[in-house]
């Protein structure tokens, strides 16, 4: 692919032992080429992606929902057409809505307490702390634990009869909970994982929004006699916004789409008894690799693909007027960054009038 | 020392006098609260590892015990034995297909989105914008949207169980071009790449020779993040791969199932597969550390 390209373009380098078949034949051919060596390689460069993307990602896509419309027979390999059937069905089942539920639930728990974890940790680390990349690293530590090893520790933990937690609330005289039978108890577990393993990562990036808050806001402060709680919720705080928006975003799209946790929660992986920890991905599963019904998981993961959207289209539209006069990461404001790029479009536009003057 | 001390126990305890003047702003040292929260935060990183190594270190009645005792037993070998010689979880097989796999998702996501960040970055073309656009979008796509037809299509070829089917789909990926996209952007000035076309030096090469040194600090951290997150994804392997032939986590799946009902052995198996990651972090977790930092500022 690119031994096509490259030689002629670099005479230089390819003089001395270039392959003789591929001398130029006639003069100008060599910048022709390169010509079209510019003007190709981009795309030839982003190929790859776009390539792979089609296979395994954009043709799964659009298949899901040929399948969701159709009754699928997996040992001839082909479907029958039933119009909606399948959705009608997925929305009709209780677990459908078990899932739901249970979905939300899970990411509620999960990401508030998250997030003002992740706040005041980050807030700690900001101070001027001795061995800085020590406790960076230390917070850090849970994330590469993978979510099954996490979720095989905590389920343990979390164990009705023998479990750490109940034990623990037993010395000091409370009752156990059913934390693998009561519904709302099995979620607080659940994100109880999730949050072991994510705060420290979220709160790193926090990290870094607060590191970027200039000190001279903070001296000035100082300077008018404010505290550090006050300093933290006049400046720190509304200097974080677009990165709070950020790390909403993301884990609003990764904890609806929850499933390690869950299904390692218990033996039977199958969401609890009565469907108290049922997701919606473990629910996909479920009809998919459970009993076999490629149409209704397909169905099923459309449903999902469109909560998503219709949630990131809310978080999109509430960030916007949230953050609408917040000072951007560059640095830059909006209008700034316009004019920069008029810029140096006209740059470029001049550039290639003057190379096609030359030519 | 001009400034009159009201504790001398603390100031003959600090090394460094010298920092003392700077304290009346934010760069004084912080109290003990903050050392104290941050202690308290580290501990709970590290408790479940460590209870881990309690109930995994013990025998089959140790998590019945409701004595609680917080020094690890004499078990740990004979329950880490107990699944390294399972033929029912496959460790070795598993750790062998999660290196293999999680080694060559990186170097390929790294490579190709070192390549399409510098086109997206740096070479002009028709279109460039909105396909870069286009990558983005793609972010917001659930795993689940794709996963029947895919199993479908590696079940045709006759993929399903082997490990190219966990590697192909994760050969690229739109976070590592946005990545790259972003990163060399500003790491690269664009007279740099005219001077390389100036001396006549091709397409590629100029990548080659300007682009992937500049791009270098930033492909060590994709790569490190990629591998992190190819080691632990689940959803994806677990549906494709069987039992014979597992990845790190499925072989972990096996463990919670009926046959083990020995948490001992489980939890053993647990902190066994946590050790390459663990070392890895160890080595390497500066660069995790600031590459999150660094693309939160960027993202």
């Amino acid at each position: 692919m690119t031994t096509t390209l490259q030689p002629p373009a670099a005479p230089a380098a390819s003089a001395p032992d270039g392959p003789p078949a591929r001398t130029p034949r006639r003069v100008g051919f060599g910048s022709k080429l390169s010509a079209w060596d510019l003007k190709l390689s981009p795309y030839l460069y982003i190929s790859p992606f776009f390539i792979l993307f089609l296979v395994t990602g954009l043709f799964p896509i659009l298949y899901t929902g040929v399948i969701s419309f159709m009754d699928w027979d997996q040992i001839r390999g082909s479907g029958t057409f039933v119009g909606f059937d399948q959705y009608a069905y997925v929305l009709s089942q209780p677990a459908f809505w078990d899932a739901l539920r249970n979905t939300f639930s899970i990411f509620v728990l999960s990401t508030v307490p998250q997030l003002l974890f992740a706040v005041f940790i980050a807030a700690m680390l900001d101070q001027n702390i001795r061995a800085k990349t020590l406790w960076r690293m230390g917070v850090l530590v849970p994330y590469v634990m993978a979510p099954v090893a996490v979720a095989l520790i905590f389920s343990n933990m979390f164990g009705d009869q023998y479990g750490i937690v109940n034990t623990l609330l037993g010395r000091i005289g409370l009752p156990g909970v059913g934390w693998h039978s009561d519904t709302f108890a099995s979620h607080i577990a659940i994100a109880t994982m999730v949050n072991f393993r994510w705060t420290g990562y979220n709160t790193l990036i926090l990290l870094a929004a607060m590191q970027a808050v200039p000190r001279e806001y903070y001296e000035a402060a100082t300077v008018d006699g404010a505290g550090k709680v006050r300093q933290f919720f006049s400046i720190t705080l509304p200097s974080l916004k677009p990165t709070l928006i950020f790390v909403i975003i993301t884990s609003t799209i990764g904890g609806l789409q929850i499933f390690d946790e869950p299904r390692m929660f218990d033996q039977g992986g199958t969401g609890g008894s009565n469907n108290q920890w049922l997701t919606i991905s473990l629910y996909l599963y479920k009809l998919g690799w459970g009993e076999w019904n490629f149409g209704r998981a397909a169905a099923l993961a459309w449903i999902l693909f469109l909560i998503i959207l219709v949630i990131g289209a809310l978080n999109l539209f509430i960030s916007r007027s949230l953050v609408r006069d917040e000072g951007t990461r560059d640095g830059l404001t909006r209008a700034q960054r316009r004019a920069a790029a008029r810029a140096t479009k006209q740059r470029v536009a001049a550039e290639s009038t003057g190379k096609g003057a030359r030519s | 020392m001009s400034v009159i001390d009201t504790s001398p126990v603390t100031a003959a305890a600090d090394p460094t006098p010298s920092r003392r003047r700077p304290r009346a702003v934010r760069g004084s040292r912080p109290g003990w609260f903050v050392y104290a929260s941050l202690g308290v935060v580290l501990l709970a990183a590290i408790v479940p590892y460590y209870w881990a190594l309690l109930i995994g270190s013990g025998d089959s009645s140790t998590i019945r015990n409701t004595e609680l005792s917080w020094i690890p037993g004499g078990n740990f070998f004979t329950n880490a034995a107990a699944v390294l010689n399972n033929p029912a979880v496959n460790f070795w097989t598993g750790l062998w297909n999660s290196i293999f796999s999680s080694a060559l998702i990186a170097a390929s996501v790294v490579f190709f989105s070192t390549l399409a960040g510098w086109a997206f970055a740096k070479l002009r073309f028709r279109g460039g914008p909105w396909l870069l656009l286009f990558v983005v979008a793609t972010m917001a796509v659930p795993t689940q949207l794709g996963v029947v037809p895919l199993y479908i299509l590696f079940s045709e070829i006759g993929w399903t169980g082997q490990i190219g089917a966990v590697i192909v789909p994760a050969l690229t990926s739109a976070f590592g071009v946005f990545w790259m996209t972003q990163y060399l952007r500003q790491a690269v000035p664009d007279e740099l790449i005219e001077a390389a076309r100036v001396d006549g030096a091709s397409s590629f090469r100029t990548f080659l020779t300007v682009g992937v040194p500049a791009a270098r600090p930033a492909a060590a951290m994709l790569g490190l993040f990629t591998f992190v997150t190819a080691w632990n994804n689940f959803f994806w392997p677990f549906i494709v791969l069987d039992r014979q032939n597992p990845t790190l986590p499925v072989a972990l799946s096996l463990l919670q199932s009926n046959y083990f009902v020995d948490y001992s052995v489980v939890l053993a198996g647990v902190l066994l597969s946590t050790v390459p990651l663990l070392l890895l972090f160890v080595f390497a977790g500066k660069q995790l550390v600031s590459g999150i930092m660094q693309g939160a500022v960027k993202g």
